[in-house]
């Protein structure tokens, strides 16, 4: 279980912001929120990252049942 | 040394004024404030949407490195997030050092950063309906004149 968040374009595609969604993993909560096949598509994007608790991570990450996790499209500047 | 993301407007002087105060060993304080622009009539909003937690982290991170790089003796950081009117101050940036080369330069530095690699999400809203802003090239070129060895 995650807390999930969605900054920029990723909200304005899934018309959420933010969500609690099941799984133990990242692999999870991306098998779970893939069943919006645009977000799905827009989350494997070019430049997406994700950060588990406010910090950036790369490839997999074990979750718990307090996990913020993140998703966050290429950043604009100020 | 500080990062302040906030929703309201800041009065840049005043800003300036109370970081300049008091110093008696900083030959230099360099400033930056940038305003939002309204393109022409193309922009009557623009709205900044920020992770608090983790982007003021990472720009304090940033200005960590920069005040060690240039040997600072003080900075300070004030960014808008939210929504901003055509003219009004989006971003204050301060430096202080010993010699006016130092501040100068690492204010030039962290306004780089800021405008091309910051955790910011920017949309512009106009007669034309929302659209979401990237960095220009011009603004990837910009900071990548400091990584050249």
């Amino acid at each position: 279980m995650a807390r999930v968040l969605l900054f920029g374009r990723l909200a304005d595609i899934a018309g959420w912001r933010e969500r609690v969604v099941p799984g133990a993993s990242l692999t999870e909560v991306r098998a779970a929120l893939s069943a919006d096949a645009d977000l799905a598509e827009a989350l494997a994007g070019k430049g997406v990252q994700v950060a588990v608790d406010k910090v950036i991570v790369r490839g997999e990450a074990g979750l718990t049942a307090t996990s913020e996790v993140a998703f966050m499209p290429p950043m604009s500047g100020g | 040394m500080s990062v302040t993301l906030q929703t309201g407007p800041f009065e840049p002087g005043a800003l300036l004024t109370a970081f300049s105060a008091g110093r008696t060993e900083t030959g230099a304080v360099a400033s930056f404030t940038g305003l939002a622009r309204a393109e022409q009539g193309g922009t009557d909003i623009l709205e900044l949407e920020a992770y608090p937690g983790l982007t003021d982290a990472e720009i304090a991170r940033i200005a960590r490195e920069a005040a060690e790089r240039f040997g600072l003796q003080d900075w300070l950081i004030v960014h808008r997030i939210g929504r901003i009117a055509p003219g009004e101050a989006i971003v204050f940036v301060a430096t202080a050092s010993a010699h006016r080369r130092e501040a100068f330069e690492a204010c030039d530095y962290l306004m780089d950063y800021l405008k091309s690699r910051a955790p910011f999400w920017k949309k512009s809203h106009g007669p034309d309906g929302a659209r979401w802003i990237e960095p220009t090239d011009r603004d990837r070129t910009d900071v990548e004149r400091w990584e050249t060895p």
